[in-house]
């Protein structure tokens, strides 16, 4: 039917600098695809990305709260690559995050004796185990009871922000203010800052050693072996005598874990408290970022960095142009997009012609 | 708590339900048909989302209530054709293409609402759909109030589930599109155009995904809100399971889940021991739950997830 046919014929894998530059082609593509949205609201997409870009990269202010954002980008995303490489697909890591984010509040208002090394330390690894805790609900269920993954971690997000929001509204409550954030927690808790008189802190170093933990785990264990083997072909798996029900039990547990660390910096690094727009989606772009660094941790690092720019950038621009901030999110829908169409060209050759 | 006990608050509540089910019976029909033809969308929350804002903008811009469900409805089919593109033409991932048009299409709904509207202290409004009692059968004691009181919308859906139902079942387009859902191939060496059927499944599927959206605008409520949809999308794609796959139980599971969100829309506020959002998260856990124990007889189409390649 139509007047294009569109034909996929099986190729080799493709050259290793067509591989390495496919994420830099998709994201010009979709920025150019992005420009058709800014000339409707009669926008020049120059003038705007200029903006993003300056906003993003222009000073040592803008570079560092860049990189402010792009430390729980880079753990949600390394976070959604564990998942995805196992192919179970954990699109829960907003919902672990924020259990993350409440775990961190939790220790972190109990005001304990602590010295600043050890308080971080109880508030990472209460973060950690809260998202993971969240996270192996759905990835127990998938793997012992086949019960679908995708719509599971879905709406266990929202059943967590609901019990975020119950907590803010409650017994939370800021007393002084009434407003519905938590007080703040307690300051031997608090991130450490990396610059001072900056907000950057000690969570852009965690997020980098996740990416190591990562390339670790998938490349130099049997564990990794095993997850890439799940998702690479169950049935294979199982014939190779890999037990895919315990790699993905273990997958969702990391995955989690990861998702929940995010949250932890974001109330122990950025905010001191909890408030209910903790993650402006971070758990979502994971997913962006996860499929645009193509599950690779040095790819997924990139990636992070480029979006915590289009984030932090969208802001200067919308700022200054009076551009909807929500360009934000249409650039990483697009983005999702053609990354997924390039990927297409990593195993076929697409042939073009008239239609029958 | 003797309000329970009467027959008005009974009345109230399965009118409310059944109000409430509305989305969900239109985008649960919506999935069905896109996952009987073979293709999973996951584009469902963010086609929704669009469809609340187009047609709230357009009867906004046009004061026009059919021109906004019209528009809603074809901004959700415009969707679906692009599904069809991504997961049909290109064969590419299903979970990631739907998941893409989800963040593409709620991107670009709240870009130009704010774009459009600003960030007003109060949303504007618009006059939805009002109640329209049928004649006669408004008139039957319980059931009249209850399903012959409500907004075209919930009687368009009302339709929609036998329709479906006998479009899929009954008809040789149906058994197309369960044919090429089931074993694609056999259903190409017998001369059904695969592309063909799963196009225009993902074309019906979007369409009443759109129309599924603009109920919450046009007849819910009176405005759009950001995340108006709140996962009824994601609640859909868990319906399909429950119901497997047939329409009529489509209704049913609707109905349940509008139950659990009206009963919870009732208890806000009678207690004050139980903070609300317990009751806002009910419905979610419930839908987990379902999932749950429909999981082990849930006997999805066969070629769920798989590309079609003609050799």
């Amino acid at each position: 039917m139509g007047l294009i046919s569109v034909k996929l014929e099986k190729r080799n894998t493709p050259p290793v600098w067509f591989q390495i530059f496919a994420p830099f082609i998709a994201i010009l593509i979709s920025l150019a695809i992005s420009s058709i949205f800014l000339l409707i609201l009669k926008k020049n997409p120059f003038t705007a990305f200029y903006y993003m870009f300056v906003g993003a990269v222009g000073s040592k202010f803008a570079l560092l709260e860049m990189l402010v954002k792009a430390s729980p980008l880079i753990l949600t995303g390394i976070a959604v690559a564990f998942a995805f490489t196992a192919k179970y697909w954990n699109i829960g890591a907003e919902g672990q995050l924020y259990a993350g984010a409440l775990a961190a509040t939790w220790f972190g208002l109990m005001k304990l004796p602590f010295s600043p090394v050890v308080y971080v330390l109880v508030i990472i690894v209460a973060g950690i185990v809260a998202g993971a805790i969240w996270s192996f609900i759905p990835g127990y269920l998938k793997a012992k009871l086949k019960v679908d993954d995708v719509v599971t971690t879905l709406l266990m997000n929202y059943v967590m922000i609901y019990i975020v929001s119950a907590l803010l509204n409650g017994p939370w409550r800021d007393p002084v203010t009434m407003y519905p954030s938590s007080p703040s927690i307690a300051p031997n808790a608090y991130f450490p800052k990396l610059i001072p008189q900056s907000r950057l802190h000690l969570g852009i170093i965690i997020s980098l050693l996740a990416v190591a933990f990562m390339w670790f785990i998938i490349k130099k264990t049997k564990l990794g072996f095993e997850i890439r083997a799940t998702g690479a072909s169950s049935r294979a798996s199982n014939f190779l005598g890999i037990n895919t029900v315990k790699s993905i039990i273990i997958v969702s547990i990391i995955s989690g874990g990861i998702a929940g660390l995010a949250g932890v910096g974001e109330v122990a690094g950025v905010q001191y408290h909890l408030i209910q727009t903790i993650s402006p989606g971070y758990g979502y772009s994971g997913i962006v970022i996860a499929m645009l660094g193509r599950l690779n941790p040095i790819g997924i690092l990139l990636a992070a960095i480029y979006f915590a720019m289009v984030i932090t950038g969208a802001n200067v621009m919308s700022y200054n142009l009076h551009i909807p901030i929500y360009i934000s999110d249409v650039i990483q829908g697009i983005t999702l997009i053609v990354m997924l169409m390039m990927l297409l060209l990593f195993e076929y050759r697409i042939k073009i012609g008239r239609g029958k | 708590m003797s309000s329970f006990l009467t027959l008005p608050f009974w009345i109230g509540f399965l009118a409310a339900t059944v109000r409430v089910a509305t989305p969900l019976i239109l985008a649960t029909l919506g999935e069905t048909f896109s996952e009987r033809s073979g293709v999973l969308n996951l584009g469902i929350e963010g086609i929704m989302m669009f469809g609340a804002f187009a047609g709230f903008i357009t009867v906004y811009l046009t004061k026009n209530l059919w021109l906004g469900v019209t528009l809603a409805s074809l901004s959700g089919l415009l969707f679906g054709l692009f599904m069809a593109f991504l997961t049909v033409t290109l064969g590419l991932n299903q979970h990631v293409s739907g998941l893409g048009i989800t963040i593409f299409a709620t991107g670009l709904t709240y870009y130009f609402y704010r774009a459009i509207i600003g960030s007003p202290t109060v949303p504007p409004t618009i006059t939805p759909f009002t109640a329209i009692s049928i004649p006669l059968l408004s008139k039957i004691p319980i059931i009249g109030p209850v399903l012959f009181n409500q907004t075209i919308i919930t009687y368009f859906a009302l339709i929609a589930v036998p329709i479906s139902g006998y479009l899929l079942f009954k008809t040789n387009f149906g058994l197309s599109i369960r044919s090429v859902g089931e074993n694609p191939e056999a259903a190409d060496a017998v001369g059904v155009n695969v592309y063909k059927i799963r196009y225009i499944s993902l074309m019906i599927a979007g369409a009443l995904m759109g129309l599924s959206g603009a109920f919450f605008t046009l007849a819910e409520f009176n405005m759009f809100l950001y995340d108006i949809v709140g996962g009824r999308g994601w609640v859909s794609i868990a319906l399909v399971i429950f119901a497997n796959w047939v329409p009529a139980k489509v209704f049913w599971g609707a109905l349940l889940f509008g139950g659990i969100d009206a009963i919870g829309l009732r208890l806000q506020g009678t207690s004050i021991s139980v903070p609300f959002q317990v009751y806002l998260m009910l419905p979610y856990v419930l839908t987990i739950l379902v999932l749950i124990i429909s999981a082990r007889r849930a006997s999805a189409p066969s070629a769920l997830l798989k590309p079609y390649r003609r050799e």
